[in-house]
């Protein structure tokens, strides 16, 4: 926009429109019109799944001034596997084309209740299973800063709609990643809280133990700020925890004196792209200048976390996904007879990813391959978080690793499942562990941007966020000069 | 544990999926590819490991036992108009017809 508008922090934004020196009405046409200038006519870059902009406007203009909501009049854009009462929720599949949920996710309705104005559900891997947005039933979403490649997956489209400058705000989901690898593509900040710290009540399911609510900011304060709204317990939630959330705002100026940043071997191996080590170690040595300890550390049991993973997810997706039938939820297909139709119904409606985990889920929980598969992997998952909280107790406040092996790859260019997979190799193993992680950009490789990932132990969101915030300050100072 | 396309065609059954031969074929080369990578599983030692064991003895904490009234925004007949006795009625299948027909 012209006027800067969509330049601004959300706080800013908010702050504005509580002083009544802006609407929210104009943070919102600033939004649109960012979108319609990255994404004509919606196509090139595929961002939205669903927008009403009429209902967004109105929306808008119910804010008034002298509101005290945390993100009043701040436009939003959700991930559309998050539950929302007024545009469908399809999951990026055709099994769910036009359907319109009911009910209202926990953390829709927190950001609703702040203020916030949501401009559009974004798109996604098809029920988040994909790490490229290539996986869509409704097509792929692009990098808006390289549009012929990949914005990561699976939350793509908020990744993006944050990219873009559209909104200063998204939530997405995290299963294994999909929160901060599409943030370590797009350039911007991604959070996956602890499990338990933000209600999956209204998140579609994939694999429930593995899944969360994820944050996109365009800066960390955007980030913590979206996190601070959505974040407390909730009844509707049997996994939310009831941990008092702290003000995560207020770890913007953290001093790194005496923080303990540990460097895992098992996340800069031989193979690492020397720039994204160079990367990670710079942000490193700007840490130690700001007075943290850099300490070597060893999580023995990384090689294992993508095996572990891609046996546990899909099986609990197999399981999860058994409810969209045809009676339930969504399209039907005409077949003979009730078993006919229910194989009519998911052969048709789900895409080729979603089958093969589907199977995969299925043939590992099968009868004589449960133990083999399955609870081996459930028991290598408790050495891998056994690694985490051994590092932990050793004194050690945060980790620092790459997000992603890579940067973003171009559209098309993995095509064998498994090297997909392996895109998620240094994100998972927080999803195994249920501790929280966030990524941070810390530069560029050939003009794309790559991030840094920062891991805390359960709850150490607040910890966590000030190391990100005095990165994110000594990128400044680094660029200024 | 190689993966047949017998076992492909099992578990498509279990997952009522159907799938037509050339795509077993294809699911049974792709699971294999897949499930090669996890046989490093099988050669690590789990055997200190107990998946029942919790670090503290709460347990899963619990609600009471009357769940709150879900939050639905639209009456139950917008979108499920039709119920009998309690239950919603959903479109019926020819083969119901048929049998309620013939009743």
């Amino acid at each position: 926009m012209s006027d800067g508008a969509m330049q601004l922090t959300a706080a800013a934004m908010r702050d504005q429109v509580v002083r009544g020196e802006r609407t929210s009405r104009s943070f919102v046409d600033a939004a649109f019109a960012a979108s319609d200038a990255a994404d004509p006519g919606g196509g090139a870059l595929n961002i939205f799944l669903g927008t009403d902009r009429a209902r967004t406007r109105a929306d808008a203009d119910a804010v008034g001034a002298g509101g005290g909501g945390a993100l009043a009049g701040v436009p939003v854009a959700l991930k559309d596997n998050l539950a929302t009462l007024h545009l469908p929720t399809t999951c990026g599949s055709r099994i769910l084309e036009g359907y319109v949920s009911p009910f209202e996710a926990t953390a829709v309705r927190r950001l609703r209740e702040a203020g916030a104005v949501t401009v559009g559900k974004t798109n996604m891997d098809e029920f988040a299973m994909g790490s490229s947005t290539e996986f869509s039933a409704y097509g792929p979403t692009r990098n808006p800063l390289a549009a012929t490649r990949v914005p990561g997956g699976s939350s793509g489209g908020s990744a993006a709609a944050v990219a873009a400058g559209i909104v200063p705000i998204a939530l997405g989901s995290e299963t294994g990643g999909s929160v901060r690898q599409p943030a370590a593509f797009c350039g911007v900040v991604g959070i996956k809280p602890t499990y338990g710290r933000v209600s999956r009540y209204g998140l579609v399911a994939y694999a429930s133990s593995l899944d969360h609510v994820g944050v996109f900011g365009r800066t960390v304060d955007d980030a913590a700020l979206g996190l601070q709204v959505i974040a407390g317990s909730d009844p509707r939630d049997a996994t939310s925890i009831d941990v008092p959330v702290p003000d995560y705002r207020s770890a913007a100026g953290s001093s790194m004196a005496g923080v303990v940043v540990g460097r895992p071997r098992e996340y800069f191996p031989e193979s690492l792209d020397p720039r994204i080590r160079d990367a990670c170690d710079a942000t490193l040595d700007a840490l130690r200048s700001a007075g943290a300890e850099v300490r070597d550390v060893s999580l023995p049991h990384t090689d294992l976390a993508i095996p572990a993973y891609y046996v546990i997810a899909p099986a609990e997706a197999s399981s999860n996904l058994a409810r969209f039938d045809g009676v339930r939820y969504g399209r039907r297909a005409p077949g003979d007879g009730l078993r006919g139709m229910y194989e009519a119904t998911r052969s048709r409606g789900f895409g080729a990813e979603v089958l093969r985990r589907i199977l995969l889920g299925t043939y590992v929980l099968s009868a004589g391959y449960y133990d083999a598969y399955y609870r081996k992997a459930m028991e290598v998952r408790r050495l891998i978080a056994g690694d985490f909280h051994a590092v932990f107790a050793s004194g050690v406040d945060v980790l620092l690793t790459p997000t992603t092996p890579t940067p973003a790859f171009a559209i098309g260019a993995v095509s064998d499942p498994y090297e997909m997979y392996l895109s998620d190799i240094f994100t998972v193993t927080a999803n195994l562990a249920g501790v929280p992680a966030m990524s941070v950009p810390v530069g560029t490789v050939d003009g794309l941007p790559i991030g840094a990932q920062v891991i805390a132990p359960h709850f150490g969101e607040h910890r966590m966020l000030g190391v990100a915030y005095a990165i994110e300050r000594t990128r400044q100072t680094r660029d200024a000069t | 544990m190689a993966v047949s396309e017998d076992d492909v065609r099992h578990v498509a059954g279990l997952a009522r999926v159907s799938l037509e031969p050339e795509r077993v074929r294809m699911l049974a080369t792709e699971l294999n590819g897949i499930l090669s990578h996890m046989e490093v599983l099988a050669a690590v030692d789990t055997s200190g490991i107990d998946l029942h064991a919790r670090d503290d003895d709460d347990g899963m904490p619990l609600r009471e036992d009357a769940g709150p009234q879900l939050p639905l925004a639209r009456s139950r007949s917008a979108f499920a108009p039709e119920s009998r006795d309690g239950f919603f009625l959903v479109p019926r299948l020819a083969t119901h017809e048929d049998a309620a027909e013939g009743a």
